[in-house]
């Protein structure tokens, strides 16, 4: 039997890397997607081209439009003369935020008043925004920091301590980059098993393998295990260059790390051989691993956190593999989490994985067309 | 021989009627156009946010106080968090680890006491910092709520505290910074990206594959109307589908159209022309159907999702990435709808972004115009 | 005759293709004129360059040398024009199955400019012709391949071409669509003045062209009226007999004799071509032998041709067959009683009876979509029955052990093969698949590349190999574990004369080792190798039994000596007439 298997899987691997082409497609873009995903996935800004409009014109506006000018945060793209010319430049997205330093500025300052300054972003993102909002309270803040001490005021009478774990500096690219790692790993699994059955199917060969002493579990076994192999390796790589490249931490244990990929490869190529054997023609394949693929990205948290999700919509979540593998791959690069901390993210990958396959091996002989 | 116009009208029209007959004929085409939008939309709309609210957090009281009672109170006011108490600091840490909760916030025994010293520290806020978003998110809220109750104390005690600078900010376009306005017009870019995708990856291959290609080109028919054939027919059904997508948006997620409905009718069929363009290429340059549809999953929808601006700002890239960037069709069109959609006819967003989405059209269906000449070999 | 007379003409024609790192000359030098006002058929085996010639005068291939010319265009340069003049029906006609019959003609219609006005009497000609008016509103996939055929003709015809292109227009369509395609095209021919060059691998056919080109590894061996070929053959073909021994037997004993140049099963007797006037002596010698002379056919002449030029794979098949079969008592092996199977509303099958010997070659015939595939997938277990009995071997096989397919053999319709695999490889894997292993597997490797020849195919694509090694790939696979029984599937369809000889001889030789053999063909001449027919229609068995019974069905005072085609033809037709 197991040399049965081996044929098959020996004949799978030949059909998916016998073609100089193919095997292009499988090693290429998902390096390439790691380097460009790793460093376009942030949510972090950098250079957020602003435009100041210092009304004022005391050396008090200057000392506090100069701080935005100091670090590498802010870039000053325009010092605009008159608040006319604001909106022209939000609108455009020549500029996210404008400064604006109205006329009464260092009177009020100087007499203790509060002195206001106004800033005007642009919404259309909102989380950028929001983003590029904390930098310029952090600043102005600084600013507040050092007028008090020069001038000797009380600081306020208590602060906050904060304090983050697993990232200190919260660095938003240490969150996505476990995430790419977990959709790439999709995406090839998706690449190697969804179109498979359907192709065999399309060109007759399918029939041919089961007349083949054969049994359905077998013929499962021999298109399940490339997708496996492949998918580890892809994955080992994938860490890596994660690791190596952009020096995400990997603290935890691998041998989390690969319990949770082999499951996850469990019910991903589960979840690819179903959508293949249900398809008739390639065509219904492709969009079948469309239909599966996106909502399985985007509700696995990897950009949008699960908890602000609908009750309904979190329901669903728990039906996509992705969310735990994801969780288990940021507890394991960032927490150091060992087999302890993600068994409860094991199981259910088990059960979609067992699910799948069995759907698909009983399809392999009962789907008419 | 009559090659006027008249039989070159005649033959487009029999082409277009045959590309609406097949797409009648296969309801996976209308699927693709109608209900994967609907479907796409409607789970994203409602699962997409990126708007902190109801996070779980921990809140540790070391020793009972009234002052720090009423702090860990005005947390449980907000609608941003789930606050749960925990017994001790090693619970809450506990339940950080596991995941619970994303961030813990702790009233030391000595609260009271220094409270009134001027060098004090007294509230400690630990986040999880492994989503780098939700943890900033958490801290900014804990922050403004420590802020609020120390100015509502303050008055309660007759003192007035003093900040220097006060600052204002003005949003423009989204007031309320509701993810959901930026996020649904991206998200109609990124499913009409993938439906023109979908519609006409296959279809070019599909025709080698059964060897109709060979039985079309033996007719007067020209490559370019056999091309304009299949744009033309698939570029109905995705309008289709994008009147569907804007209208959902419009009406279902109340994102505000500020623009001229006719302007994004405009820039949509650009795009849509760029997008099946896309397709097309793929299907011209693969001309196997398998192969097509590998192509068509790598090239698509990740590219689509992490690189058009949809929720990553390319502003924020590395220089070598905004190049990058500029490929991706969906870029464009990310931009022209979300600045429709929220800021209006601005003209100076528009313009360039829509001459890009031309330019991309015309140059996938110049490609795939070269690449299909009526030859076999 | 002068250049202008000629409305297609060749010259120093030269295509060549390069897969991967081999390159394949297809045409060389290829120098021909095709006469106006008749059919002309282009003859020879697979890969002799037929399509390439057929593409190359529609314009769709560009040549390497030389020049072709359409109704006095050049094909090449002038391509859309030429293309706008005649009509060319490719090999996989590209009808749109999921469009009707009548929005395919009307399709076609729009892309070659037929003015509005003309179409409706255009159309009722066409359908009165093909004998599709009926079922103008049929989706073209749910046609039967020879009203597809007639269907892709009409699409051709549309704008009445003053000269067709037909490539391999029978190929996998019964004898009577294939009599009714051939009436339409004479009577183009003769109606209308149509000049029509036509493609085939059946042999008969060459018999009613005008005129035929012999072409074979792209180069041409002979052009002229058919008449002249076998006239070269007068006085070495004979009808040979013997009492007491089957014509399947004799012919065994006969093939390969020195002197014979080609032996094939016709009706009671064995049919002989000689390598010179006269009976063989070494045939002559053998005792108790009734020999006959016979007139040469077009088939004779064209085998001669080519053996000259490649001789007879002159290997006795080594076919062993499976291992002393366990089976009942009465040595029946495959046994159906009252199968049925419905798709919807449609009965594929509906109600068939079978039974089937060990060691017999039981041929299943049938016009297209008469329930012959689906009743094969059903026996093999790759379909469930919706009602009946079937028993393969004493077992269910949709419900038998995985143990029990590795008695059976299955040869698709579509030779399917993994095609991105190599020939070498397609082999270890269904070796393997069939649980051979070690030295039994490597010996059984080596049997299948010796005995099917294709030790220097064994680097190349699945997909790249010529139809005829496609064929022999297919039955090396399916034959690779030994099987006990064998299920062919149109094994020979769009294989030329030589590699269909092959095939039976191997096939007879496996029935001699003990071989139960199921097989479903076209080709009449083929079903005389079986030891019993069925032939079905519409999903029932109209008749069973040997050939020469079946025959007997379909005598009358008009046709006293009925060939099996004709019986076929009788019994299909007789109930459409009768409803």
């Amino acid at each position: 039997m197991w040399r049965r298997i081996l044929a098959l899987v020996r004949k799978e691997f030949l059909a998916l890397l016998k073609d100089p082409k193919s095997r292009l497609v499988l090693v290429v873009p998902p390096l390439v997607q790691l380097l460009v995903f790793g460093y376009a996935a942030t949510f972090d800004l950098r250079q957020v081209p602003i435009a100041v409009l210092d009304e004022d014109r005391s050396a008090a506006s200057r000392e506090l439009l100069a701080a935005f000018g100091a670090g590498t945060t802010f870039v000053k793209v325009a010092e605009l003369g008159s608040a006319a010319e604001i909106a022209p430049l939000v609108d455009r997205r020549r500029v996210l935020a404008v400064i604006r330093v109205g006329p009464r500025f260092a009177d009020d300052l100087l007499s203790g008043r509060p002195a206001p300054v106004q800033v005007v972003i642009d919404g259309r993102n909102s989380n950028t925004a929001m983003v590029a909002l904390g930098y310029v309270r952090s600043t102005v803040e600084r600013f507040n920091a050092g007028w008090r001490a020069s001038r000797g005021l009380a600081a306020p009478p208590a602060r906050l301590e904060m304090r983050a774990w697993f990232n200190p500096n919260l660095e938003s690219r240490w969150f996505f980059i476990p995430g790419i790692v977990g959709m790439l790993t999709l995406v090839v699994t998706m690449l190697v098993t969804a179109l498979t059955v359907a192709r065999e199917r399309e060109q007759g060969t399918f029939d041919q393998l089961l007349v083949t002493p054969l049994r359905p579990g077998e013929i499962l076994l021999g298109k399940a295990l490339p997708g496996f192999v492949i998918g580890i390796l892809q994955a080992t790589l994938i860490m890596v260059v994660a690791r190596a490249w952009f020096g995400v931490p990997f603290l935890g244990s691998l041998a989390a790390f690969y319990a949770g990929l082999a499951l996850f490869l469990l019910s991903g190529v589960g979840a690819g051989l179903l959508i293949s054997s249900l398809s008739a023609t390639q065509q219904q394949g492709l969009l079948g691993a469309f239909l599966f693929m996106v909502p399985a990205v985007i509700l696995s948290g990897f950009a949008t956190p699960i908890a602000n999700m609908p009750e309904a919509v979190q329901l669903v979540t728990y039906a996509d593999p992705l969310r735990y593998f994801l969780i288990v791959l940021r507890r394991v690069f960032l927490e150091g989490a060992g087999f302890a901390l993600v068994a409860d993210q094991l199981w259910p990958m088990a059960v979609i994985g067992a699910v799948t396959m069995s759907l698909a091996s009983w399809l392999f002989r009962h789907r008419m067309y | 021989m009559s090659a006027a116009r008249g039989g070159s009208a005649m033959r487009l029209r029999g082409l277009l009627r045959k590309e609406f007959l097949q797409i009648v004929r296969d309801p996976s085409s209308i699927a693709i156009a109608f209900l994967m939008p609907v479907f796409l939309l409607a789970l994203f709309g409602y699962g997409v946010s990126l708007d902190a609210e109801d996070v779980p957090i921990a809140l540790v009281q070391d020793a009972p106080s009234r002052d720090g009672a009423d702090f860990l109170a005005s947390l449980r006011g907000t609608p941003s968090f789930a606050p749960r108490d925990a017994a001790s600091m090693a619970e809450a840490e506990r339940l950080l680890r596991e995941g619970t909760v994303s961030g813990i916030v702790r009233v030391p025994a000595d609260f009271p006491r220094r409270l009134r010293e001027a060098s004090g520290a007294p509230v400690q806020v630990v986040v999880s910092g492994v989503d780098a978003n939700t943890a900033r998110l958490v801290q900014g809220y804990v922050e403004g709520a420590w802020g609020n109750w120390l100015a509502a104390r303050a008055a309660r005690q007759g003192q007035e505290a003093a900040t220097p600078v006060d600052l204002q900010p003005r949003t423009w376009f989204n007031g309320e910074l509701r993810s959901r306005n930026y996020l649904v017009p991206g998200l109609v870019a990124i499913i009409m990206t993938l439906i023109g995708a979908l519609l006409t990856a296959l279809v070019m291959a599909r025709e080698w594959e059964r060897g109709t290609m060979e039985a079309l080109m033996v007719t007067p028919a020209s490559m370019t109307e056999v091309l304009l054939g299949k744009l033309g027919a698939y570029f109905v059904l995705g309008t289709g589908g994008m009147l569907l997508s804007v209208a959902m948006a419009v009406w279902l997620f109340e994102v505000p159209l500020r623009g001229s409905f006719w302007v994004l009718w405009a820039c949509s069929s650009l795009f849509l022309l760029a997008a099946l363009g896309m397709g097309l290429t793929i299907s011209t340059l693969a001309r196997s159907q398998f192969v097509a549809g590998q192509v068509a999953i790598i090239a698509t929808f990740l590219p689509a999702f992490l690189l058009s601006g949809f929720i990553f700002d390319i502003g924020a890239m590395p220089p070598v990435v905004q190049a990058i960037t500029h490929v991706v069709v969906a870029r464009y069109f990310v931009a022209i709808v979300q600045t429709l959609f929220l800021a209006g006819d601005v003209w100076a967003v528009i313009v360039p972004n829509a001459a890009a989405l031309a330019i991309m059209a015309a140059a996938f269906l110049a490609i795939t115009w070269r690449k299909s000449r009526k030859r076999l070999d | 005759m002068t250049a202008s007379d000629a409305i297609l003409e060749a010259a120093g024609l030269t295509k060549a293709f390069a897969t991967g790192d081999r390159r394949t000359v297809a045409l060389d030098a290829v120098s021909l004129r095709v006469r106006p006002g008749v059919v002309t058929g282009l003859i020879g085996p697979d890969g002799a360059g037929k399509t390439t010639f057929m593409r190359l005068a529609a314009g769709l291939l560009a040549p390497d040398a030389g020049r072709i010319a359409a109704l006095g265009l050049d094909a090449t340069r002038d391509s859309l024009r030429v293309q706008a003049s005649l009509g060319y029906m490719p090999q996989r006609f590209g009808l749109y199955e999921d469009l009707s019959v009548a929005e395919n003609l009307a399709l076609y219609a729009d892309l070659q400019g037929v003015a509005p006005a003309e179409r409706p009497a255009r159309y009722a000609e066409l359908m009165h012709m093909t004998g599709l008016a009926p079922f103008t509103k049929r989706l073209a996939g749910r046609l039967s391949g020879g009203m597809k055929q007639k269907l892709g003709l009409a699409c051709t015809l549309l704008r009445a071409p003053r000269l067709l292109l037909l490539d391999e227009p029978t190929v996998g369509v019964d004898p009577v669509s294939r009599r009714e395609l051939w009436a339409i095209v004479e009577r183009l021919v003769r109606g209308e003045g149509m000049s029509v060059l036509l493609s085939t691998a059946y042999l008969d056919e060459a018999e009613r062209c005008a005129e035929v080109v012999m072409i074979h590894e792209g180069r041409i061996l002979e052009q002229g009226p058919p008449s002249a070929v076998s006239a070269r053959l007068a006085g070495r073909t004979w009808a040979v007999a013997r009492a007491g021994t089957r014509h399947r037997d004799l012919h065994a004993e006969l093939d390969g004799r020195p002197g014979v140049v080609d032996a094939l099963v016709q009706g009671e007797h064995v049919r002989l071509v000689a390598a010179a006037p006269g009976l063989p002596p070494d045939v002559a010698a053998m005792p108790g032998l009734a020999a006959r002379e016979v007139p040469p056919r077009f088939e004779d002449g064209f085998i001669d041709l080519l053996r000259q030029r490649q001789p007879a794979v002159a290997r006795a098949a080594r076919m062993d067959g499976g291992a002393a079969a366990a089976g009942a008592a009465d040595g029946v092996v495959i046994e159906v009683k009252g199968l049925h199977r419905r798709f919807g509303d449609f009965r594929a099958v509906d109600g068939v009876d079978l039974t089937v010997r060990r060691g017999e070659i039981f041929g299943l015939l049938g016009a297209n979509g008469a329930g012959k595939t689906t009743t094969f997938r059903i026996l093999c277990g790759l379909l469930p029955a919706s009602a009946g009995q079937v028993e393969v071997a004493g077992l269910d096989l949709r419900r038998a052990a995985s143990a029990a397919r590795a008695r059976i053999g299955y040869m698709s319709q579509k030779f399917s093969l993994y095609g991105n695999l190599d020939v070498a490889q397609n082999l270890a894997f269904f070796a393997a698949a069939y649980g051979l292993a070690g030295a039994e597997r490597a010996a059984r490797i080596a049997w299948a590349v010796e005995e099917f020849a294709l030790a220097e195919h064994a680097g190349q694509l699945a997909v790249d190999l010529p139809l005829g090694y496609k064929q022999r790939l297919a039955m090396a696979c399916a034959l690779m574990h030994r099987p006990e029984i064998l299920f062919l599937d149109e094994p020979t369809s769009g294989v030329d004369p030589l590699a269909r000889r092959e095939f039976w001889k191997r096939i007879n030789a496996l029935a001699r080792a003990g071989v139960t053999i199921l097989v479903t063909t076209h080709f009449m001449e083929e079903a005389e190798y079986c030891d019993r027919l069925a032939i079905m229609a519409a999903g029932r068995i109209l008749a069973t039994g040997e050939p020469a019974a079946i025959k007997a069905l379909a005598r009358t005072a008009a046709n006293p000596e009925p060939s099996l085609e004709d019986a076929f033809i009788a019994l299909v037709e007789r109930p459409a007439e009768a409803a």
